[in-house]
């Protein structure tokens, strides 16, 4: 570890601090419907739109209509994304000349895209048309990411509200994430990539002739539009195969550090958006404060172990001053890898700047873990939001009885109906992790797509799966993934952990509105402040990752104890 | 708890945690509530007692093959145990009801009727159980009431103590606020023609009976959320686990069904799952020892997230009578002059004021009691408005200003100014002025008020720390309501309130969303007893009251609410409290078994052994026995319930997450090893 690696990761969390109360207070004045300063310019787009699809933006909808309204739209965007992938062939922008993609596959990425997952089965420089890329996954790096914070402010509406029958409207939410929030901010970041040296061309890959004489074909796109949305939006699904490692993705260090940014900002300006419009600014903050020492923790955990280096390699001679270099860009090292790794898990964005595989087995238990976490560190644009929440009810239920009163949160008793969907949505994640996992190494098809075997190999199918259902998009690498067994599967995790989740996220924020918001006294259970922070903290580790302890026992953590022992598998 | 005074049968109703009285049936009733169509409410322990029965099936399965058993049949013993200790809990928290509930179930039994024939005064005798709603029968002196019923005719004095443990008799009376009489009861004399209100089986005692016993107990909403929770961690632990057969076999290790089960038991929250019930009937028996009858387990719930209290002044905030608490001499006057005049002309005076003129006198005037005999006393007359004695000579004479004033022979334009000035502030201030005079001689002014009870303030003061406002109530003035609730220090009053306002004031309240209790008496406070979340009668009030209140005070303390509400929280925080400590423990049993389970496969697991336990056996033995043990060891705690302070929200949160949050992940690190010591000491594996 160095002075100037430590500075880098403060510099990072330090400009995001800076960008989270404005960002934030621009959020919840759109998505208060109230003007902004680029409201002259889109305000007609937005009417237009309106009135193009026959939407009336002034009538509300119930939890209910909400999440049908959702539930259409999803199931709209998912056959038209499956559509493009198989046609593609005969689809323009298509100069490669690439042929359709494969059902199961096509089946895959399109409920990857569709969830805000952007796990990637395929190498997108040689399956993808440009005309996929932008017609069909940048479309829904956006749209995904637009409709985790439409339900992300149903909620947050459910706790500002008293006695309220809805929650807004699903079209009219959808649209100014798009409109107000994800695209001018994609521009910028665009423009600043294309700046950075990031291509952004309709052309062909171009052929180099190397020093050797040797001829190198050199993928070329719209990698700078896609970038930007790709961290913006929190999905992940880079351009290229080897996502943000790639030269090309993410150039240089100063690169790395916006491509962070970008991920993180949103995320985080959310949850302060979340205090601002229910009146409780204190509220985000805690909220703001819990992800933070999480992910401050599992930043330094990374960087402390991969600083280590490889004892083995160590023992065998070489210098450990240089620590594990294994899977790690150069330009990045150790502090920018853990960093990127950490955030991108704690995030829900998944994309990658170093193979996750190759950190030693502590450094890659924390990826894992936060994941498993159920992303929530901010996690996904909106999902990490409602998932934070869902968190907090359990975080006042078990501890807020300790104060002599039924629970409550910002004034909303917590009862019997909430607990219910609260715990539906938090059983989504086990049961999909390691429902799948343990099935997947007891039969052939899923041992036979290991790359490392041992305890290796049990993480890289776990870490599969919990990127799946946390609807991260990342991967271990090694695991060969593009197989009937794990595209149907994974994408089987994938729609699990988007909408078995929300769906009762909505139904809480249905019987969160319709309660009376009762104001806080002496005798109600604070939550802002130190106390509540390392109670949800609490929290979130012993109902959210404790059930995946024997799990990671047998993967990441025996690696970990291995590898001191100087034991290989 | 309160030093208010506490009936002798109340008393006894009290009974030590470790009573063999209760211990000993409550292990036969803990066996036979292992019937898994009664276990069947509690799905932690339900789950525990399949496993402990899967797990007999392998002990018995190795005993068959000639395998070792030792290990599997110890594991079956201690999930056993798990499921025993959990029913006992609940067997212990019955039984302390139990008792009590017999002693009503005698005063209930064998109970005749004299019912009255429609027409005329012809009656005939009648089994108690007989008796229909609308019956009208006649008790006489020495007799007990067969039921619950309201007085139509007559007045008595009746011993209410089978039900309420006070000894002393109250009176009974048709029409007013004291009408209603309790089956089970004694009339001592006279009378009382009574028209039965319920019908046998529903009456006050029998409800009594069943919420002591606990039989027809149903979750309240908190509890329900609480076992959602609870469900939804087992399914939680038993994904983990069962998922781990399959992980353990990739990486080279066959678990067994003990193993396994013992982890599933470990893991899943068997500490609060096995004494939630517990804790809840124990909530309920605190409340009947304060002498409180619930009607639902929801309202002792309710009294726990009371907002707002609604107090009556009278009885409550204040003694009830006015008092004297100053002398004010006219001038001229001595202090001892006008203290001498006020005790004599009070001397003869029974009512409550004129005996606290006399104890002023005494006391902080320090006049010695005056041996004369008076010529003539002269008593309070509403004409006249005067009261007072001659004596040798003097004609001394206390009463209102105005009547003292004509008495005395002083015109309007003759009153001295400081005097005047006297009257208009205790005017004012909400008290009442009594002038003294000594034939035309006019001594000065007798303050008199409602004086607020000792530590009322503080006990305000400890309710606001825990955010609970309280709002006075009364038929005074708003000058004289302000007065005293700025000195008893309540947040705010209703003044010149009819039992219409109560009821506005509720409404407005609970649109707020807050909660609020209230008790009350009267017929006319039926309503707002009816609205209010939490609403206390009166035993002595009227049936309609007692009806439309979720609660009934057998002692008729309008305090009491205060100890309801803190009855209330103390069984939400118990519950919270082991919640979190049942959840916490968690963290240690992982690193006591997942080293056990697979150091074999992977030696560098051992690294996780952190508390040293001696081998993989022991270590999950100890788990189970340590998970088993707990139970029974916070059985008292669950009874007791946990300490409850009024300090506000934040500082008992702090506390309560210390000792059990903190300590419940710290605690079972100790504890397992401790149990692993003696484990291996004796080589149980």
């Amino acid at each position: 570890m160095s002075f100037v690696g430590w500075l880098q990761i403060a510099a990072l969390f330090l400009a995001v601090l800076a960008v989270i109360k404005p960002l934030g207070l621009y959020m919840a004045r759109v998505f208060q419907g109230e003007r902004t300063f680029i409201s002259p310019v889109l305000a007609p787009v937005e009417r237009g739109f309106y009135r193009l699809a026959g939407v009336d933006d002034q009538r509300e909808q119930g939890w209910l209509a909400y999440a049908f309204a959702m539930l259409a739209f999803s199931i709209a965007g998912f056959v038209s994304l499956y559509a493009i992938l198989r046609l593609q062939a005969f689809l323009p922008f298509n100069p490669q000349g690439f042929t359709g993609v494969a059902p199961d596959l096509a089946f895959n990425t399109a409920i990857s895209f569709l969830t805000n997952t952007n796990w990637q089965n395929y190498a997108g420089e040689t399956t993808m048309s440009q005309f996929s890329q932008m017609a069909g996954l940048t479309v829904h790096n956006f749209l995904s990411a637009a409709s985790g914070i439409a339900m992300a402010m149903a909620l947050t509406r459910a706790f500002a509200r008293s006695k309220a029958k809805t929650l807004g409207n699903f079209w009219v939410d959808l649209t100014r994430a798009t409109l107000y929030v994800l695209l001018p901010l994609a521009i910028v970041v665009t423009v600043v990539f294309i700046a950075m040296g990031l291509p952004q061309t309709l052309g062909a890959s171009i052929t180099a002739t190397t020093l050797e004489g040797a001829h190198q074909v050199i993928a070329l796109g719209p990698v700078a539009s896609q970038e930007a949305i790709k961290q913006l939006g929190t999905n992940g699904g880079g351009f290229f195969n080897v996502n943000a490692a790639h030269p090309f993705e993410n150039p240089t260090a100063l690169s790395n550090l916006l491509n962070i940014f970008a991920m993180l900002s949103v995320s985080a300006a959310l949850v302060y958006t979340f205090g601002q419009m229910v009146g409780e600014r204190r509220q985000g903050w805690a909220f703001l404060a819990t992800i933070a020492i999480l992910l401050i923790v599992g930043v330094g955990v990374v960087y402390w172990a991969e600083a280590q280096g490889n004892p083995i390699l160590t023992a065998l001679g070489l210098d450990a001053s240089g620590g594990n270099m294994e899977g790690k860009e150069v330009r990045f090292g150790q502090s920018a890898s853990a960093l990127y790794a950490a955030v991108t898990t704690g995030l829900s964005d998944g994309g990658v700047n170093a193979m996750h595989g190759s950190l030693t087995g502590l450094g890659g238990l924390v990826p894992m873990f936060l994941i498993q976490l159920g992303e929530v560190l901010p996690g996904g644009v909106g999902s990490g939001l409602y998932g934070l929440i869902v968190f907090a009810i359990l975080a006042v239920f078990v501890a807020g009885l300790m104060v002599g009163r039924t629970p409550e949160l910002l004034g909303k008793k917590i009862d019997g109906r909430e607990m219910k969907f609260a715990m539906l949505a938090v059983l989504i994640l086990p049961l999909a992790i390691l429902g799948f996992t343990a099935v997947s190494v007891m039969i052939p098809a899923g041992v036979a797509s290991i790359g490392t075997p041992g305890p290796h190999g049990l993480s890289e199918i776990l870490y599969a799966y919990s990127s799946a259902a946390g609807n991260n998009g990342s991967a271990f690498g090694g695991l060969s993934g593009n197989t009937p067994w794990y595209n149907a599967t994974l994408a089987i995790a994938m729609l699990l952990g988007r909408f078995a989740y929300v769906i009762p996220v909505l139904a809480i924020a249905g019987s969160i509105a319709a309660k009376v918001r009762a104001p806080a006294s002496s005798g109600t259970f604070p939550t802002h402040g130190p106390l509540f922070v390392g109670l949800l903290i609490g929290v979130i580790l012993i109902l959210g990752g404790l059930q995946f302890f024997p799990a990671l026992a047998l993967g990441p953590i025996v690696e970990h104890f291995a590898t001191l022992a100087g034991q290989t598998y | 708890m309160s030093s208010t005074h506490r009936p002798a049968a109340a008393k006894n109703r009290a009974s030590g945690i470790l009573d063999p009285a209760i211990l000993v049936p409550a292990v036969g009733s803990a066996f036979a509530k292992l019937d898994p169509r009664q276990l069947m409410r509690n799905p932690v322990i339900f789950v525990t007692e399949i496993v402990a029965a899967l797990v007999t099936l392998f002990f018995v399965r190795d005993l068959l093959v000639h395998e070792e058993a030792g290990f599997s049949g110890q594991i079956a013993a201690w999930l056993w145990f798990t499921v025993l200790f959990a029913t006992f809990a609940e067997a212990v928290a019955e039984g302390r009801g139990r008792a009590q509930a017999d002693s009503l179930k005698r005063s209930r039994s064998d109970l005749s009727a004299r019912r009255l024939a429609a027409q005329g005064e012809a009656t005939e005798t009648v089994a108690a159980t007989d008796l229909r709603i609308g019956d009208v029968v006649l008790v006489e002196t020495g007799e007990l009431i067969p039921g619950d019923g309201e007085v139509i005719e007559g007045i008595a004095s009746v011993n209410e103590s089978a039900v309420t443990g006070e000894s002393a008799p109250v009176i009974r009376e048709a029409g007013g606020d004291r009408s209603a009489v309790t089956g089970g009861t004694q009339v001592l004399s006279d009378r009382l023609k009574i028209r039965i209100t319920t019908a046998p089986g529903s009456s006050f005692v029998d409800r009594m009976i069943a919420l002591i016993e606990g039989a027809k107990r149903q979750k309240t909403p908190n509890e329900i959320a609480l076992s959602i929770l609870l469900s939804g961690l087992t399914l939680i632990f038993l994904i983990a686990v069962v998922t781990l057969w399959g992980l353990a076999l990739y990486s080279g290790t066959v678990l067994s069904v003990t193993v396994l089960a013992a982890l599933l038991v470990t893991l899943i929250p068997t500490t609060i799952g096995g004494l939630l019930s517990a804790i809840g009937i124990a909530g309920m028996d605190r409340l009947v020892r304060f002498n409180v009858i619930a009607t639902s387990g929801r309202a002792v719930e309710a009294a726990g997230d009371v907002d707002t209290l609604l107090l009556d002044k009278t009885g409550t905030i204040t003694f009830g009578n006015r008092m004297a608490t100053d002398f004010l001499p006219a001038p001229a006057v001595s202090d001892a002059d006008i203290a001498e005049a006020a005790l004599l002309a009070s001397l003869a005076d029974e009512t409550p004021e004129g005996r606290s003129i006399v104890a002023l006198a005494k006391g902080e005037y320090a006049i010695s009691s005056l041996d004369v005999t008076p010529d003539a006393i002269i008593p309070f007359a509403a004409e006249t408005r005067l009261s007072g004695v001659d004596i040798g000579g003097r004609r001394i004479r206390k009463g209102a200003v105005d009547a003292v004033l004509r008495f005395a022979g002083i015109g309007p334009d003759r009153i001295p100014p400081a005097f005047q000035a006297d009257v208009d502030r205790i005017a004012r201030s909400g008290g009442t002025p009594l002038a003294v005079s000594d034939g035309e001689r006019l001594l000065g002014v007798i303050h008199l008020k409602d004086v607020v009870k000792p530590g009322i303030k503080e006990r305000f003061q400890q309710m606001r720390s825990m955010g609970i406002r309280t709002v006075m109530v009364t038929g005074d003035n708003p000058v004289t309501a302000a007065t005293i609730a700025s000195e008893a220090g309540v947040d705010d009053f209703l003044a010149e309130a009819k039992p219409e306002d109560k009821l506005a004031y509720i409404r407005k309240e609970q649109e707020g969303g807050r909660l609020i209790a209230m008790c009350g008496d009267g017929t006319n406070d039926a309503p707002a007893l009816a609205q209010a979340d939490v609403g206390v009668a009166m035993q002595t009030g009227t049936q309609a009251a007692r009806e439309a209140a979720n609660m009934v005070d057998l002692d008729s303390s309008p305090t009491k609410l205060i100890e309801i509400v803190e009855i209330g929280k103390q069984l939400l925080m118990t519950r919270g409290s082991l919640t979190t400590f049942s959840i916490a423990n968690d963290v240690a049993k992982y690193f006591a078994i997942i080293p056990a389970l697979f150091v074999a496969t992977y030696p560098a697991l051992a690294a996780l052994n952190i508390m040293a336990l001696g081998s993989p056996r022991s270590a999950i033995l100890s788990a189970v026995i340590f998970n088993a043990l707990i139970i029974v060891a916070l059985i008292p705690l669950a009874l007791k319930g946990v300490s409850y302070r009024p300090v506000g929200a934040a500082a008992l949160l702090r506390r309560n997450l210390l000792v059990y949050g903190l300590g419940g992940l710290v605690l079972p690190f100790a504890g397992i090893k401790l149990v692993d010591l003696a484990v291996n000491a004796l080589h149980l594996v």
